[in-house]
């Protein structure tokens, strides 16, 4: 058995069993729906309907019903895509990164990150999909034999590059969060007494029964899954960043963008799992599995990649006068003084000043000023998109051509859409599933748990 | 006719000492179901390490080579491009914008090759019933399972060395042998 420090605060708080960890979390899951939930679920679902009617019209219509124009080609849409790939980014670093350093918190908040991640992906996925304006023609994104067309897809563009790199996340995230959730499908389908009930998590937990040698395997998979995961969570938002960085656009034509999205990316992923964390925590009585020290830790990577993301802003600037080309620093100056300057500015405080405030012991282990602080830095990152996308295309090499972007009421209505799809989804996965990944923190309650550790104190 | 012996222990740490405890006298333990990995079990029950990271590497190899060679033979052989001046002539010149799809075809491949081999090594697919003897070994229950057909001692022998370790529960069922 791995032994802890004892005076590192425990993971788990309160006296617990092992049976009590079940209880915990299966329970809300065996029991009525409260109303609370109802009435949150009632409200996102009305929301995610909205958005797909609103995708409808957009597909119906043609993609003129949004604010793009000539010169503004890329806008809410591209930036809503960057925006949610990067939510999608915390949870898969959660469960790899974490795992290959041994991080035993992970395991109180990796199942609900992860099931983030794979619907913000979703999410993700919607926008260059209906980007596209033939949605119907989405299958010429994959290699397909000639039939369908005269040529091959181009293997040299970014843009495949992404096609490649957002499934191949999609859906490695899916299967490491589903072998995760096998054995806790079998706990939940031992202890619910509905037959249908029965039935669903029976098919579900694919027969697992828990015998030495496939824990064996398990873990051996979920080492090599994490390994190879951890790189890829690197690459799909470097990949991203390409998109924009291999153009020649002033503004994105930028060597630094690969790691300054990936940090980016985890910066808003983990304050999207605060936001989601605390509101589940309370909801579902879990505040002695996901406490204050959680909330710390997660707070303290979010002002380490929050920095990141500021020293890459600032040596954006810094390169754009020194390269000494002139579009280069017209697209910076543009972007800080210009017509967007406002949303500029809004960037610069929630992502760079605001995070900072972490550094204080007090703000950072306050529950109120986290939820408070991750909705600012979610705020944030959508502005940081949207400055680089916008911002760098409305001023073309022609000033005959410089225009601007005016978001209509389609933009606004499925980006709101796709949140309430989002929010469905995730409340949805809360009812049914076990939201703590419980055999795993079973495992750590003897080197974590509270009761253990003042034994070893003694 | 055989007897299944399923011990039931409260504690991981006190069946991993009876296990350890029962092997040293001979006793092999057919099985053991626990809700979460044991670990240090293994050795003592005589599970080998498996062999499933080296089935990974052989699909992700097979990825990356699947990946190089379809992008060499649509790039540069079935149908070669000038996209902006960026002429494909030989999959040596094209390599560099070549490695993100590679890499990622390779992850592809390695990840759900996998867990494609660990669920059908498992036997654990969708719809396929429990085999667990005991719905609370998936709570906090830990059942070892001896049977009497892999062991040479009878059954009261193994029956009174089954008791010297710290049982929670004891059940014995006769099962025909088939």
């Amino acid at each position: 058995m791995q032994k802890e420090s004892a005076i590192r605060e425990p993971l788990i708080l309160g006296h617990k069993t092992y049976k009590d960890i079940t209880d915990d979390v299966v329970g809300p899951i065996v029991g009525p729906a409260s109303l609370g939930w109802k009435i949150l679920i009632t409200i996102s679902s009305i929301i995610a309907i909205y958005g797909i009617g609103s995708i409808l019209y957009l597909i119906s219509t043609g993609i003129g019903v949004w604010g793009l124009n000539k010169t503004v080609g890329w806008a809410w849409d591209i930036t809503n895509f960057v925006w949610w790939v990067g939510i999608g980014h915390a949870g898969t670093l959660i469960s790899a990164v974490l795992l290959l350093f041994r991080q035993k918190w992970r395991m109180a908040i990796n199942r609900s990150a992860e099931a983030m991640t794979i619907f913000a992906v979703i999410m993700a996925a919607v926008f260059p999909g209906i980007h596209m304006g033939r949605i119907w023609l989405a299958y010429y994104v994959f290699p397909l034999p000639n039939q369908f067309g005269s040529l091959w897809v181009n293997f040299n563009s970014p843009l495949l590059w992404d096609v490649f790199a957002i499934s191949t996340y999609f859906s490695v995230s899916l299967v490491f969060w589903y072998v995760g959730l096998i054995p806790d499908f079998a706990t939940i389908r031992d202890r619910v007494t509905k037959p249908f009930a029965k039935k669903m998590y029976g098919i579900m937990s694919f027969g697992w029964s828990g015998r030495a040698k496939h824990w064996n395997r398990f873990e051996e998979l979920s080492l090599v899954l994490a390994g190879i995961a951890t790189p890829l969570v690197f690459s799909v938002h470097s990949i991203v960043s390409m998109d924009f960085a291999t153009s020649v656009i002033p503004g994105w034509h930028t060597t630094i963008f690969p790691p300054y999205f990936v940090s980016g990316a985890v910066f808003s992923g983990f304050a999207m799992v605060q936001t989601l964390l605390l509101v589940m925590r309370k909801a579902y009585k879990l505040e002695d599995y996901i406490h204050v020290k959680h909330v710390e830790y997660m707070n303290i990577v979010i002002i380490v990649t929050g920095s990141i993301v500021g020293v890459a802003y600032l040596t954006e600037l810094f390169i754009s006068w020194y390269s000494g080309v002139e579009y280069e620093s017209y697209a910076f100056i543009n972007r800080f003084s210009g017509p967007y300057k406002a949303a500029y500015w809004t960037m610069m405080t929630c992502n760079v000043i605001s995070p900072q405030l972490f550094w204080f012991k007090k703000i950072r282990r306050s529950l109120v000023a986290t939820f408070i602080l991750s909705i600012v830095v979610n705020i944030g990152m959508w502005f940081e998109r949207y400055v680089i996308i916008v911002t760098s295309l409305h001023r073309d090499y022609l000033p005959s051509s410089w225009g601007e972007f005016i978001p209509t009421a389609t933009d606004v209505g499925i980006f709101i859409g796709t949140l309430g799809i989002f929010l469905t989804l995730f409340l949805a996965f809360t009812r049914f599933f076990p939201v703590l990944a419980l055999n795993e923190l079973k495992t750590i309650l003897k080197s974590s748990g509270e009761s253990y550790k003042n034994e070893q104190v003694k | 006719m055989k007897k299944v012996f399923h011990v039931m222990y409260d504690d991981d740490e006190k069946l991993l000492v009876a296990a350890r405890e029962l092997v040293s006298k001979g006793i092999h333990v057919n099985e053991v179901y626990s809700p979460f990995p044991i670990h240090g079990i293994d050795p003592v029950i005589g599970i080998k390490r498996t062999r499933l990271a080296i089935t990974s590497f052989m699909y992700a190899m097979s990825g990356l080579s699947l990946a190089v060679f379809f992008m060499w033979y649509t790039m540069i052989s079935d149908w070669p491009m000038n996209i902006g001046g960026k002429p494909s002539f030989s999959l040596l010149e094209n390599l560099p914008a070549f490695i993100p799809v590679s890499f990622e075809f390779s992850v592809f491949c390695a990840a759900h090759g996998m867990v494609i081999t660990y669920l059908l090594r498992n036997g654990t697919l969708p719809g396929m019933p429990a085999t667990n003897p005991d719905p609370r070994t998936t709570d906090d229950k830990f059942v070892m399972e001896i049977t009497t057909d892999t062991n040479s001692m009878n059954a009261q022998d193994l029956e009174s060395e089954i008791k010297k370790t710290d049982v929670f529960e004891l059940s014995i069922k006769d099962v025909k042998e088939s």
